[in-house]
């Protein structure tokens, strides 16, 4: 929202200056935040305050502005950013300011413009135009490119807490097992909905784990339903699914029975191999082989989904990117809309979700180690909510609490 | 006993127009604005006991006898206005020549800031009330507080018929104030109903005859003739009215007080 620090002085209480300002900021569409105010002593002392004023377009902010500025409420002269053009591919300036998750602006030619797609660890790219500003990530940047430098003219707006209690507030104080989860899984489930409600995307990140212990069918159960939008994951969690599919195992055991198939161990070769054969995921959907499952069924409800491998990867899949820099990338693209993610057993694609979300998307961590919630709010991703516990008793029951 | 500064009409006359009481197509006559404001010279002098001091008029400055716009007196300072529109900042340099040599300490305001001097500024005990938006801008009241070392209370003009201040308030003593209530806004009826300790609102046909435009001497109060009703009410309270005919000035905008600067 475009916004304006304004400062003023003299005997703005006696006078009704002050609350005049401030009416006239909401009947002509805006809102106020004070920032300070000293109230003079005596009588003869002046008072001074400084308010944010916002306005939900730069339109209707210049008229309050206009309005208020009669009023004797001017803008705070603030610093503009140093803006200095790259001087070479793939890497920054010196003294690049290093962006955060949190939403930022930027000051240029006398406006605040708002930095577009926060996310952590980047460089703010300001458009030729002066009009725009965007996180870059270094590998993206070309000379020329005109990068912010320096902190001056930056304003990070710290996350707004919730006027009601919720489980993003009362989780966040540290990761225990001994949370009760029940409560837990009913509001991350109420966040979903109210997400969903809200026209936000719900992203899932989820690994293996959620095969080899059963959930597999209730993820599968929460996509055909329409509960996520988009889904990351590595090479593991399609394979193991698909092996699932195809044989009936997972790591070469039944998991329907819990016994190990013979020659189980050949399974998720043979069922990479089957996929390979077909091209990839999506032509063995469409040409009926896989059938079942949780990749099947985002191929059936046109899911976006991102598989980012890693160097230990069995095949890999046809769909599976294995340049890191172009995975990221790829991560970045099926962002925009996500207000949620639910982030389910996996350390590594968990943290490079949490690197490139916004602070303003809630993250739900789950898994059966509190290291890897720790670890992810270690790396910046402050906002993120820890449940310690097996992963198919909190997909089972997020199923029923989103089915019922 | 007060000491004004006035300034002779000979070259009084509509030659442009910055307010809604200007008309070219209206002029002046200039005989009969002599006659009137000669009437007032009279009336704070010889009958009041004021004393008034004369600026030379000067050609081409119509509104130079509009001396209460050229600032503010504080004693030996003299802060000095700096005129909204063209045509009267040219009236800066005589009266700070004026200022000057008898010793003032001329005090500019920032140069961004209008204000338009007691004719937008005026106490009531030891409070200033100050007039904004038509003339003078806000920005000019702290300065004008921290060099006066006073309280001075902003006051949106809601009307462009009352432009100044003192178009529409008027301190009578250090208690009591004349004020149209119409001229301002809710945040200034408020202000004043509670900052001064006798507001007394003025009826809008007295208000049009630039009632609240007077000059006080002690209890006497000089107006323009006619508005019978605050002419009733200020008698009741004590107050001696002094009526004149000023009909020539409300061509250009202005009335008794308009004509005067206090110096003392």
């Amino acid at each position: 929202m475009p916004s304006e620090t304004v400062e003023l002085s003299g005997h703005i209480i006696d006078s009704l200056t002050l609350p005049k300002v401030l009416d006239e900021v909401m009947n002509y569409g805006g809102t106020f935040e004070i920032i300070e105010i000293a109230i003079g002593h005596r009588r003869e002392d002046p008072s001074r305050a400084r308010v944010r004023v916002s306005a939900p377009s730069q339109e209707t902010l210049d008229t309050v502005l206009s309005r208020i500025k009669q009023l004797g409420a001017v803008p705070v002269v603030e610093e503009e950013a140093a803006l200095v053009p790259a001087d070479m591919d793939g890497a920054f300036p010196e003294n690049f300011y290093c962006t955060t998750n949190l939403q930022t602006f930027v000051r240029v030619q006398d406006r605040w413009l708002e930095v577009a797609r926060p996310e952590m660890d980047c460089g703010i790219l300001v458009n030729p135009d002066l009009k725009r500003a965007a996180t870059i990530p270094i590998h993206l940047v070309k000379k020329g490119d005109c990068i912010v430098v320096g902190h001056q003219g930056i304003r990070v707006t710290p996350l707004e807490r919730s006027p009601e209690r919720n489980v993003f507030e009362f989780m966040a104080s540290s990761v225990s097992s001994e949370k009760p989860k029940g409560i837990v899984i009913r509001e991350v489930s109420a966040q979903i909905r109210a997400a969903k409600k809200e026209g936000g995307r719900v992203m899932v990140v989820a690994g293996p784990a959620v095969v080899h212990t059963g959930a597999g069918t209730h993820l599968e159960q929460l996509i055909e339903s329409g509960w996520v939008d988009v889904l990351f994951a590595g090479n593991a969690l399609a394979v193991h699914d698909i092996e699932q599919a195809l044989y009936g195992t997972s790591l070469g055991i039944y998991l329907e029975k819990g016994i190990p198939a013979k020659e189980g161990h050949e399974h998720h070769m043979r069922a990479i191999n089957t996929i390979r054969r077909a091209g990839g995921i999506r032509p063995a959907v469409e040409r009926g082989i896989l059938k079942s499952g949780i990749m099947a069924a985002c191929v059936r409800k046109s899911i976006e989904f991102v598989l980012a491998g890693s160097i230990r990867d069995d095949g890999p899949l046809p769909e599976v990117v294995t340049d890191m820099v172009m995975a990221q990338d790829a991560l970045r693209k099926v962002l925009p809309g996500v207000s949620i993610c639910v982030m389910i057993a996996t350390m590594l694609h968990s943290i490079a979700a949490g690197n490139v979300l916004p602070a303003s998307v809630k993250l739900v961590c789950v898994d059966i180690n509190p290291a890897v919630v720790t670890k992810l709010t270690d790396r910046g991703s402050f906002q993120a909510i820890g449940l310690v516990t097996d992963v198919e008793p909190f997909l089972r029951e997020l199923w029923m609490n989103l089915s019922s | 006993m007060p000491t004004f500064l006035m300034c002779p009409p000979d070259y009084y006359g509509i030659e442009y127009e910055i307010n809604p009481w200007m008309d070219c197509r209206r002029p002046a006559d200039t005989a009969l604005a002599k006659k009137q404001w000669r009437a007032l010279y009279d009336q704070l002098t010889t009958k009041l006991g004021a004393t008034v001091e004369l600026l030379m008029p000067v050609k081409g400055l119509p509104d130079l006898i509009f001396t209460a716009n050229a600032g503010l007196v504080a004693g030996t300072k003299f802060i000095r206005s700096n005129f909204r529109f063209p045509q009267r900042r040219r009236e800066i340099p005589v009266f700070e020549t004026w200022f000057k040599e008898r010793g003032y300490r001329i005090l500019p305001l920032p140069p961004a800031a209008c204000f338009e001097g007691e004719g937008d500024a005026l106490p009531v005990g030891q409070t200033f009330f100050a007039g904004y938006r038509t003339r003078s801008d806000i920005q000019s009241h702290q300065t004008i507080g921290e060099i006066l070392g006073c309280e001075v209370l902003s006051l949106e003009l809601a009307d462009p018929r009352f432009y100044h201040l003192d178009t529409c308030f008027c301190p009578l003593d250090d208690r009591t104030a004349l004020y149209f209530p119409d001229a301002f806004d809710a945040y200034g009826r408020k202000v004043i109903e509670t900052s001064v300790p006798e507001p007394i609102p003025v009826a809008p046909e007295d208000a049009l005859r630039f009632g609240c435009n007077a000059i006080v001497v002690g209890t006497g109060v000089v107006l323009h003739a006619g508005c019978d009703e605050l002419n009733r009410d200020l008698r009741r309270r004590g107050f001696t009215v002094h009526e004149l005919d000023l009909s020539e000035f409300h061509k250009a905008g202005g009335s008794a007080k308009c004509l005067v600067l206090r110096l003392n």
